[in-house]
């Protein structure tokens, strides 16, 4: 997934060819994504979770919920903080160590997707402003890898955030304490969806699979709320997108993410 | 205007940015290229209250050897901010933000520059924001490519970067820090114009599709305003003072 082999320019000669004819190596059409499938409570310690699949990629996600001090410029703010890491077992090329350059825009880019949503209002996470919030972490581990890290991370964070139950803190004595059996949902105003888009020569593909995410030329990474609008973006690859195929890629993320939102509010409704 | 002085007015009624600009209207811009003699190639560029210098080396070996490639050369970009480049002073470890920034930036400049001509050998291109002011990613990937360019590197075309974004529910050119701060999208874009391609796109903030449309081909234009000045700037070095 890091290098580029023989293998890798075989590949891309017949999954060029097969799109030539408009079909994916796997029989998908072009704005298809793979199966998606979201259990929750997968790790009943944390305050909540989700053990997502997209086809062969898996990735499992724990919310932890606990007070913390808020940041010096928004003391009236709880904290929201996404991470992703790459597990050594997930692929033979992942090594231990500080997290490479692509891990980190991998959680950079998920984090900014639920971030810039304002899926989880904040400002209602206060135990005692300028000194105690509730900081909600979200903390993703890829366990398997089959391409498309960015969404499958994604709808683990957001699954597991939706089923989080969040424990409530008085402010007694100067120290935020706990009020055993109050918990509840956390407050969530929307449900941002990513699509990630990979593009081979011409053609562009929904939810890369690890083969099309080893050879395609350039991704773009899009994340819609449940109004319709684009909250973020990141493009990445070595190779550019035009202006229309930036539009076409838009309006894709729109229609396709509003699909995959009504799976995260199944699995909202199930949590409750 | 009673009360501009309380609260910050981003936009006012006659469409007058908080600086003083119009809403398609970019900052002051003025590059350089060339200047540092121990570089192949190097730019120096300010916009607005961004300065940013950046030096080329290469192609030349690659350190650690595994890391080169037999079918083509490779591109390794550092982007780095100094101690005293903004108003708290920043720890000078690289943080994550700016690994994914040297990232980004990479894979802006790869498709412009014709490694697959220079197998084994690396193209080292090193950022350094020496004050920033909102808009560093653009300003650096504008000046990188000149810096390129400067190091007589072959490439397809130079990218220009700048940035739109949505600021009192307009969409407006080239987003500066307060509006950044306090604005309610931001896009940054580089675009390669005689190749009509994006390399390099982003966003943060809230964007009806319509307003994401409108915000991709007012940052294209915008490019092609970079685009404009980064050719004189080689201009300038290479035959001379150009007379506007």
């Amino acid at each position: 997934m890091a290098s580029h082999t023989v293998i890798d320019e075989l590949k891309r000669t017949q999954i060029l060819e097969l799109l030539e004819q408009g079909k994916r190596v796997d029989g998908r059409a072009l704005d298809e994504p793979r199966e998606i499938t979201i259990e929750t409570n997968a790790i009943p310690k944390a305050n909540g979770s989700a053990r997502v699949h997209i086809g062969d990629t898996e990735v499992i996600c724990g919310v932890k919920i606990q007070p913390d001090r808020p940041f010096p410029d928004t003391g009236d703010k709880g904290l929201f903080i996404c991470t992703a890491e790459l597990l050594p077992l997930s692929h033979p090329t992942v090594e231990t160590g500080p997290p490479q350059p692509h891990v980190i825009e991998l959680a950079r880019v998920v984090d900014r997707g639920i971030r810039e949503s304002h899926m989880i209002d904040v400002s209602q996470l206060v135990i005692k402003k300028d000194k105690s919030v509730i900081g909600v972490f979200a903390d993703n581990v890829v366990v398997d890898y089959d391409g498309n890290l960015f969404d499958a991370c994604s709808y683990a964070a957001t699954a597991a955030l939706l089923t989080s139950k969040t424990p409530k803190w008085d402010w007694v004595d100067d120290k935020p304490t706990l009020v055993e059996g109050e918990d509840s949902q956390l407050p969530i105003s929307t449900i941002p969806v990513s699509v990630t888009m990979g593009k081979i020569g011409n053609h562009i593909v929904v939810d890369p699979n690890g083969d099309e995410w080893d050879i395609m030329d350039a991704r773009v990474t899009i994340t819609t709320d449940s109004d319709g609008n684009i909250c973020a973006l990141q493009k990445g690859g070595f190779d550019g997108f035009t202006q229309d195929e930036i539009i076409q890629c838009g309006e894709t993320s729109v229609r396709v993410g509003a699909k995959i939102r009504e799976k995260l509010k199944a699995v909202q409704q199930g949590g409750q | 205007m009673g009360g501009r002085d309380a609260t910050m007015v981003l936009l006012d009624e006659n469409g007058i940015r908080c600086d003083g600009r119009k809403i398609d209207e970019p900052r002051r811009i003025m590059i350089k290229a060339g200047g540092l003699k121990n570089a192949d190639g190097s730019a120096y560029i300010e916009f607005g209250d961004n300065k940013i210098l950046v030096g080329v080396f290469g192609p030349r070996d690659v350190h650690p050897k595994h890391m080169s490639n037999t079918d083509t050369g490779i591109l390794r970009v550092r982007y780095h901010m100094e101690p005293f480049s903004v108003t708290e002073r920043k720890n000078p470890a690289p943080s994550r933000r700016e690994i994914e920034i040297s990232k980004v930036i990479k894979e802006a400049l790869e498709p412009a520059v014709m490694l697959e001509k220079f197998p084994r050998t690396a193209v080292d291109v090193f950022i350094e924001v020496l004050q920033a002011d909102g808009g560093t990613r653009c300003a650096a990937l504008t000046a990188a490519s000149v810096a390129l360019a400067d190091a007589g590197i072959p490439m397809r075309d130079m990218v220009a970067a700048i940035a739109a974004g949505k600021v009192a529910d307009t969409i407006v050119l080239d987003v500066n820090n307060e509006e950044d701060q306090a604005g309610q999208a931001d896009m940054p874009i580089g675009y390669m114009p005689s190749l009509k391609k994006i390399t390099l796109l982003q966003l943060d903030g809230i964007l009806t599709p319509e307003e994401y449309k409108k915000c991709v081909s007012v940052g294209v234009e915008g490019c092609k305003i970079v685009y404009e000045l980064q050719k004189k700037a080689l201009h300038n070095k290479y035959f001379g003072n150009r007379d506007d």
